[in-house]
């Protein structure tokens, strides 16, 4: 139960911070709005919805990662990681709190993002709706695990999306075709590597 | 230096097998010999993540640095023959189908999947001070990685179904005769011998430099505190013990 509530707590405190501060989330939004309308004049017209359903994999995918950037910011420029770490709570709940966080607010930005995809393209179907949800967890999982090694060390920022990009591959195919049953293997498997190895990643990082 | 003697006659024997012993393919004549080259570095690939994946385990259970650094090691060797992999598939692609690059093979296409994130291995490495904090995130990353080789496998069949409707067969031929089969695990020992000769040089090399590094700690702060301060500078001194 203290877990539960660990998290809860956790996960709070980094949607209250958002709430407050109002950071992240507008600049998810804009940033697949504006990607999404530099698609449109990227594809040549008379596409097939293929060609423009796979630029929304990479739409998704790079707001995630804009998302994923921001989520230790706090962390590290406030001096919280030693806060963190000095809790008594399992280090996992950590990882898991800043993930429903993450995960909250690429949700929300999606929210506007896929009805925005179906306007300006060719509208959308319930697998790609279902395969967007499942692919989030996933892209959150890994994110926040490569997200707190990559807080750690002097490139930061530039860090995240070469740790991320090669690892979301995986997520992308399975997107794009559709492989429901794929993206929710790939979620099981590194939910609960990132579960089980949070707590090395941030035991010593100051 | 027994190890690094075995390479050489390993080596000998498998350019021997693979030039004069191993049959002509039927197909694709002479430039079909680089599959002997090209399929066993990149298995030994596979072996040098696997084995830097292991010792990452290791690492994180035992905190041994000794493990860290032998993890370091053997990825390392891993990208290096990672990378040979993605140039000899390459030129094989180049002299069977007239292409440099072929997104229908799937080991060559999971090789820069791969390439690219252990790539990053050594930009996580370098961004982060060396400490305990480095070696265990170097450790997840490296397990991460083992992980991911089946997980971007499967993804990259998946993908061959919607973005390319036509797949090759794979061309190394599966019925093998027994002189291919032998120059190709000869030529495979060789190969997982060279990783295991470099393995052994390049730990040896990073070990004695960690010492060296010790020792000219310990003999700079003692020359700094000492009583002949004034009259020895103190730098050149560990600069000559070492050489």
């Amino acid at each position: 139960m203290t877990y539960v509530s660990d998290v809860g707590a956790l996960a709070r405190k980094d949607l209250l911070l958002e709430l407050r501060a109002k950071e992240t989330l507008p600049s998810m939004l804009l940033f697949v709005i504006s990607a999404l309308t530099i698609f449109h004049f990227a594809l040549p017209s008379g596409t097939s919805d293929v060609a423009a359903r796979g630029l929304l994999w990479s739409a998704l995918v790079f707001t995630a990662l804009l998302g994923l950037t921001r989520a230790f910011v706090a962390e590290r420029e406030q001096g919280m990681f030693d806060a963190l770490i000095l809790t008594p709570c399992d280090r996992s709940a950590i990882w898991l709190a800043k993930s429903i966080a993450v995960l909250a607010f690429l949700a929300a930005a999606e929210v506007v993002a896929l009805p925005a995809f179906a306007a300006f393209f060719h509208g959308l179907n319930g697998r790609t709706v279902a395969a967007v949800a499942l692919a989030d967890l996933g892209i959150v999982a890994v994110g926040t695990l490569f997200g707190a090694m990559a807080v750690a060390g002097r490139a930061r920022e530039l860090l995240l999306p070469l740790l991320f990009l090669p690892a979301a591959i995986p997520i992308v195919v399975g997107g794009v075709g559709g492989y429901l049953w794929f993206l929710a293997l790939y979620d099981a498997i590194f939910a609960v590597f990132a579960w089980g190895t949070f707590e090395y990643v941030i035991a010593e990082a100051a | 230096m027994k190890l690094a003697a075995l390479t050489t006659l390993a080596f000998g024997a498998a350019v021997a097998l693979i030039f004069f012993y191993a049959p002509t393919d039927a197909d694709q004549g002479f430039s079909q010999r680089i599959f002997y080259f090209h399929v066993p570095i990149a298995l030994t690939s596979y072996a040098c993540f696997g084995w830097g994946a292991w010792k990452a385990l290791r690492y994180l259970r035992t905190r041994d640095e000794r493990a860290d650094l032998e993890s370091y090691v053997a990825i390392h060797q891993g990208v290096i023959f990672g990378a040979l992999t993605l140039v000899t598939g390459s030129i094989w692609a180049r002299a069977s189908w007239g292409v440099w690059w072929s997104w229908s093979e799937n080991q060559l296409v999971l090789f820069l999947v791969l390439f690219l994130f252990y790539c990053a291995y050594f930009m996580l490495r370098y961004s982060v001070d060396a400490g305990p904090a480095r070696m265990n995130m170097s450790a997840v990353y490296a397990l991460f990685g083992v992980v991911l080789i089946p997980v971007s496998f499967l993804a990259i069949r998946l993908s061959q179904r919607f973005i390319h409707p036509i797949v090759f067969d794979s061309h190394a031929p599966s019925n093998m005769t027994g002189a291919q089969w032998l120059s190709f695990l000869v030529s495979l020992a060789a190969m997982l011998l060279l990783f295991a000769t470099l393995y052994n040089v390049e730990l040896a090399g990073k070990r004695i430099d960690a010492h060296l590094r010790e020792l000219r700690e310990i003999l700079g702060r003692r020359l700094d505190g000492g009583p002949q301060r004034a009259q020895a500078p103190a730098l050149p001194a560990p600069e000559r013990e070492s050489a």
